[in-house]
């Protein structure tokens, strides 16, 4: 008896790979995003980064997730590529 | 394969191994003679003798044509089948021929039952639903090696939440999709973390390796629908630390017509329905969204209900959660997803009186996750047969006992403020508050369930509620 295929559970996608960009030598005149995941206290992490990156020259913008339980938002994803160069994300727990 | 066309003319579908067959034998050859008839014979293609009999050995036009007694007259125009008749009455089959005569010269009885076609032999009709309908199926197909374990297989791939799999092979899921009228191309959710779009058949895929039967497909899909969206946030309960899953509390005069059992160990071990429609879930988030343990999946702990925990309530007067928080009828087949953890059970022995059991669960339900914690995370809380005796014996239904535990969950802010008993853990200083309820309006839902002995009720404590984290989601059942 030939023996039944199984048919495959899974996404049956292969994922895409991408090279990373080359880290930044300098992060001279380069804008640095600081993305908050609104958990508690990650302000308080940012809040230091930030005075360091500005003691380096960076520019630092400030972003926000609404909530940490949820991606961010498709058009703040998008907001952050086009307005910096380098974006640093703050997780928690 | 597109179903095989019909001639114009007279069809008749036969077998050699059926005595009403053998009984119109004749009565064909005298057909075949005044009429234009094609015979198609599902067992010999040398019966009737005498006959140029068309070959349906492969059952392809007895099962694209749903021939389901032998013999069957069909009646073809040239815009298709027009009408048909099973087994042998003379009277019908003179009526579809237009031959008032027919058989008038045959020592034949008048009319005679058919047998069953071969199409709908239980011991076939997987096969041939393979052999049929299985191209209308997009899943890839894996093809194992003759010597390869298929159980070891599943778990080497990651299939597998750590117990073995039913395989799911073509017949199984093309069985499986048997209980839905849904179509398998039909999309059901878009499923996290990968946000991949679940198919009928994918679901169906799923419940089949979890063990389901085709009558559990419809409470799984419609829990998929319940849980993959941004209310429920399916994502998030994934990606959390904490250890909790969704939970399917399924209501209705279903859940007995399924075998589901809201009685002794109502979420406990035994029940097939509830373990597979709650694994089904788990195993589509898993292998379809590609949510995994140490991946998207960053459960501190995690709990043995993330395997499953699915269960369904009793019904009668106090309602069900499902009905209680949407505006479905009591009778309608429904589930509400909860994020939850493992349930906790309340002892009470003693409280025979309505106060005394409230202020006894309300302590208990105070201590849930951590007691200076408040609003943050909501609850369903699962009365036992017993205990809701207590309540109901008094008069009290459903609102007024989730008042009466409310009013007596207002914990003092001093109490539960940072800092305070020595514990660094609780509500930030500087609110100006009273007190604050443990709760959130609605936050504290109940169900009813578990065995006729036993004065106890279980506390399943929920993960971050609103906007912030997860919402209960209430549907009902498609099928």
């Amino acid at each position: 008896m030939t023996r039944e295929s199984l048919l495959d559970p899974t996404a049956e996608s292969t994922p895409s790979e991408r090279v990373q960009l080359a880290r930044p030598v300098s992060l001279d005149g380069l804008t640095v995003a600081l993305l908050d995941i609104s958990k508690p206290r990650g302000d308080v992490f940012l809040d230091r980064l930030s005075e360091h990156l500005e003691r380096r020259g960076a520019a630092v913008r400030r972003y926000r997730k609404p909530t940490f339980s949820k991606p961010a938002p498709v058009d703040l994803r998008h907001e952050i590529a086009d307005q910096c160069h380098v974006v640093i994300e703050a997780l928690a727990d | 394969m597109g179903a095989p066309r019909l001639p114009v003319g007279l069809v008749a579908v036969v077998k050699h191994d059926c005595a009403t067959c053998q009984t119109v034998a004749p009565v064909l050859l005298e057909l075949a003679r005044r009429t234009d008839l094609t015979v198609y014979c599902q067992d010999d293609p040398e019966f009737p003798a005498g006959l140029e009999v068309t070959d349906d050995t492969d059952l392809a036009v007895s099962w694209h044509h749903s021939i389901e007694t032998v013999p069957t007259l069909i009646a073809v125009g040239s815009d298709g089948e027009r009408e048909r008749t099973v087994g042998w009455s003379i009277e019908q089959w003179r009526r579809i021929t237009g031959l008032d005569d027919l058989a008038g010269d045959l020592d034949i009885p008048s009319q005679r039952p058919g047998c069953g076609s071969l199409s709908v032999d239980p011991d076939l009709i997987d096969e041939l639903r393979v052999r049929h309908s299985g191209s209308t199926l997009r899943a890839r197909r894996l093809d194992l090696a003759e010597m390869e374990d298929e159980f070891e297989y599943m778990h080497r791939v990651g299939w597998s939440d750590g117990l073995p799999l039913v395989p799911p092979t073509e017949s199984r899921v093309l069985a499986m999709l048997e209980g839905t009228t849904r179509s398998p191309e039909e999309l059901v959710a878009v499923v996290p973390p990968d946000l991949v779009d679940a198919t009928v058949e994918k679901v169906a895929i799923s419940a089949v390796m979890a063990g389901c039967r085709p009558e559990h497909l419809p409470w799984v899909l419609t829990a998929v629908e319940a849980a993959c969206n941004d209310e429920f946030n399916m994502h998030g309960l994934l990606a959390t630390t904490m250890p909790v899953g969704p939970v399917i509390i399924c209501s209705g005069p279903g859940t007995r017509d399924i075998g589901m059992d809201p009685g002794v160990n109502a979420l406990g071990q035994g029940n097939r329905a509830s373990l597979s429609i709650g694994r089904a879930l788990q195993l589509l988030v898993r292998n379809l969204g590609g949510g995994r343990p140490g991946g998207v999946d960053r459960a501190t702990h995690g709990n043995p209900g993330k395997i499953s925990f699915c269960f369904a309530e009793h019904s009668g007067p106090f309602g069900s959660l499902s009905s209680s928080r949407s505006d479905l009828d009591e009778s309608v087949d429904a589930v509400t997803v909860f994020a939850g953890e493992g349930p906790r059970c309340i002892v009470d022995q003693l409280s025979r009186e309505p106060e005394s059991l409230a202020t006894s669960l309300a302590e208990n339900l105070r201590m849930m996750h951590h007691h200076k914690l408040a609003m943050a995370f909501d609850a369903v809380l699962v009365l036992g047969p017993e205990h809701l005796r207590v309540f109901t014996d008094a008069g009290w239904d459903r609102s007024r006992i989730t008042e009466e535990l409310m009013s007596r969950l207002q914990l003092p802010y001093d109490d539960i403020v940072r800092g305070a008993s020595g514990i660094a853990e609780g509500i930030p200083a500087g609110l100006g508050l009273d007190t604050l309820p443990k709760f959130q309006p609605g936050g504290l839902m109940l169900a009813h369930a578990g065995g006729g002995a036993g004065l106890f009720s279980m506390l399943i404590a929920g993960w971050v509620n609103g906007d912030t984290g997860s919402k209960p989601v209430t549907r009902a059942v498609q099928y």
